[in-house]
């Protein structure tokens, strides 16, 4: 067997490793199952009876934007897993053992895939409840979770990367929250971007999460019709910009969180 | 016979703190080592190193006659390591977590299977063996962790603190089943901080403090080094410790030492049982009361004191001459 072989083969088998994990702990598996669906109901719940919008329902408005809140949330899940292994001997185990070193890493990446299709395809059936529907071509919509489950597995390694230069799981789960918030609710999840005051604006409409969640409106219909076209550039080209941020948190992170997980390791 | 574990002059400092300072060991093939020392002595760094786990800042070691840095990933194929902390994971099975350490030693899905289940059996966890980890009592955990350092039938295999932490059953529930290995032709490095553990197990044991090795032989030979029996006894009054001391420092091989905490005397001694019922007469006659007083081997205390000057856990006590 090569090295590339190897390192599938132990991919594959950190991957199953860390499923099976999610798949028996409550806690894991609650972020995964629970939370998107009490977010869904939630927020169209409370805000749909509030807000309405010209030429289109608010819950169908909502919807895009939950889905991406909920997978900029789960991806944490990647780097939270890392500091609780961190904190036990299984890495070491891991490296006595002449497997791969980066199956660690995609093995655990790859998990959360799994993990993230699962929640964006709950939250889609709750939303179909709740009165979300898809109004483009089956490829449209097709390339819309393919573009969500994308920027989650680029957004893990992020996570990752965060987690291993933090190393310690509550010290992760504090900085983790902190950055996360502003990035969901500085954008147009929730409210439309261009209506922010001042300074708001423009850091919501270069947020990486707005243009994911502008194109994913955009493949799935929900823009409403007689709404403003956005004018800030990246929301204009939501569906390439959105590609192109997944690519270029893939290129920056996937390097460097082996290297984090070196130094962490070897302390 | 060639040596399975040889290191010459590991040096390995964290920041300001030397852990390691030249240590040396040769460790034959199909023989237990075993590496005794306190916590901090340098004995996990000394693994973490031969285990390829962390690189030596100077010196070398070889195990199975590959280089620990240079041929790291080949030699991890033949090493087996089972650590103080039991290196499983709780929310899978026994047989996944041994399954999955037999794919990542890439002996393939049908035969890290087998393999697992064959262990399982082996170490009297096959009821246990579909059952998450979470649910393991400590010495199934242990005894989970060491099949997983045995999955590969590794030639040589490194056990750190195999037992700290266990209670005395599990204890010895897990010595049974090192010596069976042993048996085996495995080759064991084997670290604790117990006399009694590396005197069960070991063939050779070496002293480890600050960073390299102090004294290197048999348990015998450590404990005639070390000296005979002692008679180790308390006393009911804290006022009563000094009196003690002095009356009984006639009847001494050595050094007496005072542990005002546990009120309690320790004095080597030659004559046996004969010093014992001497010693307790001295005590009567002085009026002291004793709660309890007996006559035991050297323990590892007493090795290190003799070595070093000091005791094992570094607590200091009061010494009376």
């Amino acid at each position: 067997m090569n090295a590339l072989h190897l390192a599938v083969a132990d991919g594959l088998t950190i991957a199953r490793r860390n499923a099976l994990k999610i798949r028996r702990a409550p806690d894991l598996l609650g972020g995964v199952i629970m939370l998107p669906v009490v977010f869904v109901l939630l927020f169209t719940y409370v805000f749909g009876s509030m807000i309405t919008l010209p030429g289109v329902s608010y819950n169908e408005y909502l919807l895009p934007g939950i889905f991406v809140m909920t997978i900029v949330g789960s991806a944490q899940i990647t780097g939270y897993t890392l500091t609780q292994d961190l904190q036990k001997g299984i890495f070491d185990r891991f490296r006595t053992l002449p497997m791969s070193p980066s199956a660690v890493l995609t093995g655990q990446t790859l998990a959360d895939v799994i993990m993230n299709v699962t929640s964006v395809v709950t939250m889609a059936l709750v939303g179909l409840l709740v009165g979300w529907r898809i109004h483009t071509s089956p490829p449209e919509a097709a390339l819309g979770f393919v573009m969500l489950v994308f920027f989650a597995y680029a957004f893990s390694w992020v996570t990752a990367t965060v987690a291993l230069a933090l190393r310690r799981p509550e010290v992760f789960n504090n900085i983790a929250t902190i950055m996360s918030f502003p990035l969901m609710f500085l954008s147009n999840a929730f409210v439309d971007s261009a209506r922010l005051p001042g300074v708001l604006k423009p850091i919501a409409e270069w947020n990486p999460v707005s243009t994911l969640v502008q194109a994913a409106r955009e493949l799935f219909g929900n823009t409403g019709s007689l709404m403003p076209e956005p004018t800030a550039w990246p929301l204009r080209h939501a569906v390439p910009v959105s590609l192109a941020w997944s690519v270029v948190l893939l290129l920056v992170f996937v390097p460097l969180a082996p290297r984090l997980y070196r130094r962490a390791v070897s302390q | 016979m060639s040596d399975a574990i040889v290191a010459e002059g590991l040096v390995k400092k964290f920041g300001d703190v030397v852990a390691l300072d030249g240590m040396e060991l040769r460790v034959p093939e199909g023989t237990v080592f075993g590496l005794l020392g306190p916590n901090g002595a340098g004995k996990t760094t000394t693994v973490r190193i031969l285990t390829t786990l962390l690189r030596p800042d100077a010196g070398r070691a070889e195990v199975a006659g590959l280089d620990v840095v240079r041929d790291a990933r080949r030699l991890r194929g033949r090493i087996g390591a089972s650590g103080q902390y039991a290196a499983v994971d709780d929310h899978l099975t026994g047989a996944e977590n041994l399954e999955m350490v037999g794919r990542l030693y890439h002996l393939g899905v049908r035969r890290s299977r087998e393999r697992a289940r064959e262990l399982l059996e082996r170490f009297d966890l096959t009821e246990a063996a579909d059952r998450p980890v979470q649910g393991y009592s400590g010495g199934m955990r242990r005894r989970l962790d060491l099949a997983g350092a045995l999955v590969a039938a590794p030639p040589v295999l490194f056990l750190d603190e195999p037992t700290t932490g266990l209670d005395p059953r599990a204890r010895i529930g897990l010595w049974d089943v090192i010596s069976e290995l042993v048996g085996g032709g495995t080759t064991v490095l084997l670290t604790t901080q117990y006399l009694e553990e590396a005197d069960r197990l070991a063939d050779r044991i070496a002293v480890v403090d600050h960073g390299h090795v102090i004294a290197l032989g048999t348990a015998d030979q450590l404990k005639d080094q070390v000296g005979g029996d002692r008679i180790e006894l308390s006393v009911t009054s804290a006022a009563d410790l000094e009196t003690a001391g002095r009356a009984l420092a006639p009847l001494a091989a050595g050094e007496v030492r005072l542990d005002p905490g546990a009120l309690r005397v320790t004095l080597p001694v030659a004559g046996g049982a004969a010093t014992l019922t001497r010693a307790l007469g001295e005590l009567a006659a002085e009026r002291i009361a004793v709660r309890d007083a007996g006559l035991r081997r050297p323990t590892l205390d007493d090795v290190f004191l003799t070595l070093t000057g000091r005791d094992a856990d570094d607590r200091t006590k009061e010494t009376v001459r």
